[in-house]
């Protein structure tokens, strides 16, 4: 297993080698070819490493020039006017369209995916599931652009009917009443964003159900349970971490999904209470539609922005990653 | 079952043992009819969307079996009917948009889809004039493209065989950290860091280069996990044979390892390609947008597949011949990346290593 052993004298017994051993198996190479290879590979990886610290770094810069002129608190600022005198930005608006979209997202694309997953595993028949699986996996590579040229100008036309009649029997609620403004808020961002996440967050919760011990769904069978109660006492409780981190990943692509709400979206500087109605913008669609003609502080302002959503996307895909490690068997994400 | 045991009674009298059932085409009736009554609904109260009597066939065909199945069966079974039947409702739900989008794309998108729209540029061609093509933005894309998949793939090959073949100390954890880390950004941030380094703060211009380096931030972790994958599935025996004739270990590494996994590399690398052919906010930022052919990465401004969607759709003034174009870019877009997808795919098959799972 451990290859670098071989050039040591004596092979470690334990599995883990301790520091010493480790750095003397590394540097076990003594050859020069063998000292240019690691010295190669190893500036790669270093070179990886110092591409993450710049990201930090230039954006954290840019972003406290940006930061450090805005006359108004950034983060309760329900306005962006980077260019006015004083100049007066926040982020508080494309907070509120970014955390609302995806959670609409996540509410319609968890449980319709964990459901595909479940059909494809469970319910199709083998060969028909395969295809599926297939045809899924060809739909996660759908670029972006594609999802947001057939939203605007296929699914916008097809909700004006769900959106009166949201407004007509949820209206009432407040969140669903709708003024009759093109249905281009945040609710049908919402669901484009989960039409977009649906393939990745089934791929990975389809790799998941796959790895169900046979031995507990059969146990559960010879029980006498029916296929409902074999999911929901064997395969859901063995998937849950891997769901839950399936749908983080979705949440990640969701929260940096940029040319598709950048084309739906009607975006308005300001926060309403109806989902249904113009008001709230996203991080990314924000920096994709501003940034044509914004100036130089405009710009800094926009990286502002990006450097609070490249903090948020981390955070969302720690988690994730953090819940995969814990139970690392049932990982299907390598991608 | 019965069949074998009580040959004489079938059919004749229900088996005290089991109980009631409902026919194998019960399902496919209670759809059936919840789609006629969600259709007449939708006529009766003057719905004008297919989403609305989607919606309701949905219900009614989830009530349905419900209801009908805990008369007949039981409410353990009527249950099972329920989860069966939204599990079906799921997956037709998540189809049916998929469907429409290839299904549309496809049918906008041959219209003006020709030889002349694949070799010709928007030079002389104003937004809203129908005529033009797209070959300054495959031009553009190939280059931004390919210039990205020469600098990320030696780089992530590289970083690969480090963690696998040598990795094993502090470095090697966090590079595994940072590689996770970096799959999650978001394209519009690493667009941000180029503009940050690249346009701000060195003063270069939009050039597709600038586009190339964020898409190979974009694409360096994809190669470097799938490469990874593909050299953990290596055997050992393969590696220690080699070591044991006294050939040096890069030689192993180049000669042996390598060799074997070629296949799986190769399936990673085009999936990554496919998936950075469609990235199209980073390039807005850093490439800029122009209607002419630039043959040059380096310098000025050039087009890209992905942008040039965009442009046709934002800067159409709803005009059709615009949106035309779109489409037939975005067909495309689509046919390329799906291409690349099914040949990698199809590699990977063919190539896999014997020792796979």
């Amino acid at each position: 297993m451990d290859i670098s052993t071989q050039n040591t004298a004596a092979p470690p017994v334990t599995d883990q080698p301790s520091d010493a051993q480790q750095k003397r198996a590394a540097r076990g190479a003594t050859r020069p070819g063998d000292r240019i290879f690691l010295g190669l590979s190893r500036g790669s990886g270093i070179f990886l490493l110092v591409i993450m610290a710049a990201i930090a770094v230039f954006l954290t810069y840019r972003a406290a020039i940006a930061i450090g002129k805005d006359e108004a608190n950034f983060f309760t600022t329900f306005e962006w006017n980077p260019t006015g005198t004083p100049p007066e930005f926040g982020i508080a608006v494309l907070a509120f369209g970014t955390v609302v979209s995806s959670i609409i997202a996540m509410a319609i694309a968890v449980p319709v995916s964990v459901g595909i997953a479940l059909f494809i595993t469970h319910y199709a028949p083998r060969r028909i599931g395969g295809v599926i699986a297939y045809v899924v996996d060809l739909l996660a590579a759908v670029p972006s652009i594609v999802y947001g040229l057939w939203g605007v100008l296929f699914l916008v036309p097809q909700l004006d009917g769900l959106y009166g009649w949201l407004d007509d029997y949820l209206g009432w609620t407040g969140v669903f009443s709708w003024q009759g403004g093109a249905p281009r808020s945040l609710f049908t961002v919402g669901i484009l964003l989960a039409i977009m996440i649906l393939p990745i967050i089934t791929n990975v919760s389809r790799e998941v159900f796959r790895q169900v011990p046979q031995m507990h769904e059969e146990a559960a069978l010879a029980l006498g349970a029916t296929r409902w109660e074999v999911i929901r006492m064997a395969v859901l409780p063995f998937g849950r971490s891997g769901i839950i981190s399936a749908s983080m990943l979705g949440l990640g692509r969701a929260l940096g999904e940029t040319m598709a709400v950048a084309m739906v979206l009607s975006p308005l500087f300001d926060i309403q209470a109806s989902l249904l109605d113009y008001g709230g913008g996203t991080f990314a669609q924000n920096i994709a539609s501003k940034f044509n003609e914004a100036t130089e502080m405009g710009r800094d302002a926009l990286i502002a922005s990006g450097l609070v959503l490249f903090v948020i996307t981390l955070l969302v895909n720690g988690a994730a990653r953090m819940i995969i490690a814990r139970r690392k068997e049932y990982s299907g994400a390598n991608a | 079952m019965s069949n074998a045991t009580l040959p004489d009674t079938q059919g004749k009298r229900p088996s005290s043992l089991r109980g009631a059932t409902l026919p194998k085409w019960f399902p496919w009736a209670v759809a059936a009819g919840s789609i006629v009554l969600g259709l007449g609904i939708s006529a009766a109260a003057g719905l004008e969307s297919d989403i609305q009597w989607g919606l309701i066939a949905a219900v009614l065909f989830v009530l349905g079996s419900y209801g009908i199945a805990a008369k007949v069966e039981g409410r353990r079974q009527a249950k099972d009917r329920v989860a069966t039947s939204l599990v079906w409702v799921a997956f037709i739900l998540a189809v049916l948009p998929l469907a429409s989008l290839i299904w549309e794309t496809v049918k906008r998108g041959v219209k003006v889809l020709d030889g002349y729209f694949l070799t010709h540029s928007m030079g002389i061609v104003g937004d809203t004039e129908p005529g033009g093509g797209i070959y300054h933005a495959i031009l553009g894309t190939l280059e931004q493209v390919g210039l990205a998949t020469l600098i990320a793939v030696p780089i992530g090959v590289l970083t690969a065989i480090y963690l696998v073949e040598y990795g094993r100390g502090r470095l090697a954890k966090a590079v595994t950290f940072f590689v996770d880390v970096m799959t999650g950004i978001p394209s519009i941030v690493a667009g941000l860091f180029v503009l940050s380094l690249w346009i701000i703060t060195l003063g270069m211009g939009y050039s597709g280069f600038a586009g190339s380096m964020a898409l190979t931030i974009l694409m360096l972790p994809v190669v470097v996990r799938s490469t990874e994958e593909m050299l953990k599935l290596v055997p050992n025996e393969l590696r220690e044979a080699s070591l044991a004739l006294g050939v040096p270990k890069w030689r192993t590494i180049l000669k042996v390892v390598l060799p074997t996994s070629i296949g799986g590399i190769t399936t990673g690398v085009m999936l990554a390609v496919a998936r950075i052919a469609g990235e199209t906010a980073p390039v807005l930022l850093l490439v800029w947008v122009t209607p002419l052919i630039n043959a040059n990465p380096f310098s000025d401004p050039q087009a890209s597949l992905p942008v040039y969607i965009y442009l046709q759709y934002a800067n159409s003034g709803g005009e059709g011949a615009a949106y035309d174009r779109a489409w037939a870019a975005a067909l495309v877009l689509i046919l390329f990346i799906m291409i690349l997808n099914m040949a990698a795919r199809g590699l990977a098959r063919w190539k896999a290593p014997k020792t796979g799972r």
